[in-house]
């Protein structure tokens, strides 16, 4: 087994408080040199870290740094030009979308990417999908598994439903929702996958203070109670700072620095980069 | 309304995911259907059956057809006439070629299954076209089919005409296809199809299947990162809608106009259950029937309103008048309303609930 002694030789866990630490396990995910080009334009340039099992793993940056484009990059939406990504000991590259989805990566979007049209229980619904194996004449005739997957898998959706406190919009078409409860709804749809791995796109971009308490406090069951190891795009450095485990900092699609919070807030580098150099 | 939906409540989700969850809704639709199916064959004409419940109940199945296509799965489709017309041709080359101990519904099953594959064929551009381009690569699907049914003789059997009539065929001994057989017979097998085909539509859209397909026309990146195979979902899409189309095609054929002729299936007829679609609600059961009724009725409305009032129209004022209300009818429907009749009947259900007051 070279791959999992390769991952186990792997960078120490440089972890915050100590109680955390017994919660983080190993290497779950690897990108190693990972290169993406739009034509010209490099998004991201060679970039390798990280993330370990149960950690919260947040990649920050400034505007246009590769962060999104990092997170395309690891559920497959985008494939990279070099570099492969190493997940529970396999090696993808590239990563295909359907790959992602049936090892446990289920992520949100920064722009909210629901389903307009249906409800919140059918959003919700939808990250089941892969579970359900009813074939199309049980569908068809609703009977069989066609309705005993249906009722199942309802009752885990309710659970998420009363997790995010969403009861009342159950049956509200998402498209007439408020922006905050999309967010929440669009957390529900990727939670309902029991997803190993959340990656979540700006969970909290234009929220007012208690939205934000809000969505912390949901990141931070989903972490702990049920073991999810997440990676976070958030560029609330208030938010980032208390939840992460570790950070990522990208800056031109370059890796900046990697570390623990109080490691990260230390760095010259990423200092200049959010605040500025001065250039004599 | 006379009934209210506040006090209802369900106890399991069992319950909660009935087709109808509420039970006055579902004795009303058990009422409609039996009323459908004893009592209208009791008193319905000749003309009514025959030339009014017949063609609405047969375009309501295609109308279906094309609202899975379209309204659950967004991709748009001008091939309904085409994959109609492979439905209708391959039910008559089976009907007349098959055994006489085979059932009189195995080729309309087997002319739909010819007419899925087709569209399966004609799907597969959907992997990389929308909205507009796809229309047009669906348009070549109906110009492609209505030719090649006329220019190779062995579907008609060698026909001399080419428009060969269809022959009877009997369940219990009772006429369903054909010039001969009696409306009532027709009717029921007609009512038939369109009962179980609008339960599997309906059952289809709140299942996995439907979901996915309504994932892919509202978001088809977020859906394809979930786990969603756009490539399984459209050309299931695809299937499904064609085998509906295929089956209304052979039932026209067999129990409306009782011949094979490619003049029922042109490209009118694609556009025809097309606005019944837009007009009736996309995505929406209900609204496949409602517009189906609404586009087939309205022009016999026409016909017959200035006649009541005493106003003796000629025919071309009239059927200028009629293309005046679609044309309005349908700008109407896509710019105010796109969710079409089911919506608005929807809509009138909510405000009545709470009529005399505002909310």
């Amino acid at each position: 087994m070279n791959t999992t002694a390769q991952m186990a030789s792997g960078q120490d866990p440089t972890t915050g408080a100590q109680e955390r630490k017994d919660r983080i396990g190993d290497v779950l995910l690897r990108v190693e040199n990972i290169t993406l080009r739009f034509g010209g334009v490099k998004a991201i340039n060679g970039v390798s870290f990280d993330i370990r099992k149960g950690e919260v793993r947040s990649i920050i940056g400034p505007n246009g740094a590769g962060k999104s484009s990092m997170l395309n990059c690891i559920n497959g939406f985008y494939q990279p030009q070099e570099g492969s990504i190493w997940y529970n000991g396999k090696t993808y590259s590239p990563m295909r979308p359907h790959d992602a989805a049936t090892n446990g990566i289920a992520r949100t979007f920064q722009n909210i990417a629901l389903f307009k049209g249906m409800s919140t229980l059918d959003n919700i619904m939808t990250g089941r999908i892969l579970k359900q194996k009813a074939s199309l004449i049980e569908q068809a005739f609703y009977f069989g598994r066609g309705k005993s997957e249906e009722i199942e898998h309802r009752e885990f959706v309710e659970d998420i439903i009363d997790f995010l406190e969403i009861q009342a919009i159950r049956k509200t078409p998402v498209g007439r929702l408020p922006y905050g409860l999309q967010k929440r709804v669009e957390l529900g749809r990727a939670l309902a996958a029991e997803p190993t791995l959340l990656l979540l796109d700006e969970p909290m971009a234009g929220m007012n203070l208690e939205e934000k308490e809000d969505m912390s406090r949901f990141i931070i069951d989903v972490n702990e109670h049920f073991g999810t190891t997440i990676a976070l795009i958030e560029h609330d450095m208030g938010v980032v700072m208390d939840l992460s485990d570790r950070l990522v900092v990208l800056d031109y699609g370059s890796l900046l620095a990697d570390g623990t919070p109080e490691e990260v807030r230390g760095n010259q580098a990423v200092i200049d980069a959010y605040l500025g150099v001065a250039h004599d | 309304m006379i009934y209210r939906e506040a006090g209802q409540f369900k106890t399991s989700y069992a319950a909660d995911q009935q087709m109808l969850p509420i039970p006055m809704d579902r004795w009303f639709v058990i009422a409609v259907v039996v009323f459908a199916a004893v009592v209208v064959p009791l008193i319905g004409s000749q003309y009514w059956l025959e030339s009014i419940l017949i063609p609405v109940l047969i375009l309501s199945i295609a109308a279906l057809g094309l609202n899975i296509l379209t309204g659950y799965a967004g991709q748009l489709s001008l091939g309904t006439g085409g994959f109609m017309a492979a439905g209708a041709y391959m039910s008559y080359k089976v009907a007349t070629n098959m055994p006489d101990f085979m059932p009189v519904w195995v080729p309309v099953l087997i002319g739909g299954l010819f007419a899925a594959g087709i569209g399966i064929v004609f799907g597969l551009p959907s992997l990389r076209i929308k909205g507009f381009y796809l229309a047009v690569a669906t348009l070549a699907a109906q110009f492609f089919l209505i030719w090649l049914f006329q220019a190779v003789p062995w579907f008609v059997n060698d026909s001399l005409s080419g428009v060969p009539s269809t022959p009877p065929m009997a369940i219990l001994g009772y006429k369903v296809t054909g010039a001969e057989a009696q409306p009532e017979p027709k009717y029921l097998f007609v009512l038939a199809f369109t009962i179980v085909l609008a339960i599997v539509a309906r059952n289809m859209a709140r299942s996995r299947i439907g979901r996915s397909w309504m994932a892919i026309r509202d978001m088809d990146i977020a859906a394809e990162l979930i786990g969603i195979q756009p490539l399984w979902t459209k050309l299931s899409a695809f299937a499904i809608s064609s085998f509906y189309c295929g089956v209304a095609g052979a039932l026209w054929s067999f129990c409306y106009i009782n011949s094979v002729e490619p003049t029922a299936f042109s490209i009118n007829r694609s556009f025809q259950i097309l606005f019944m679609v837009i007009i009736g609600g996309l995505g929406s059961v209900l609204g496949s029937f409602l517009g189906a009724a609404f586009i087939f009725l309205l022009p016999i409305f026409l016909n017959n309103v200035p006649a009541w009032f005493g106003l003796e129209l000629a025919t071309d004022i009239v059927t200028h008048i009629e293309f005046m209300v679609f044309g309005g009818a349908i700008i109407f429907f896509l710019i105010v309303e796109p969710h079409g009749l089911a919506r608005l009947w929807q809509i009138a259900k909510e405000k009545l609930r709470l009529w005399p007051f505002p909310h």
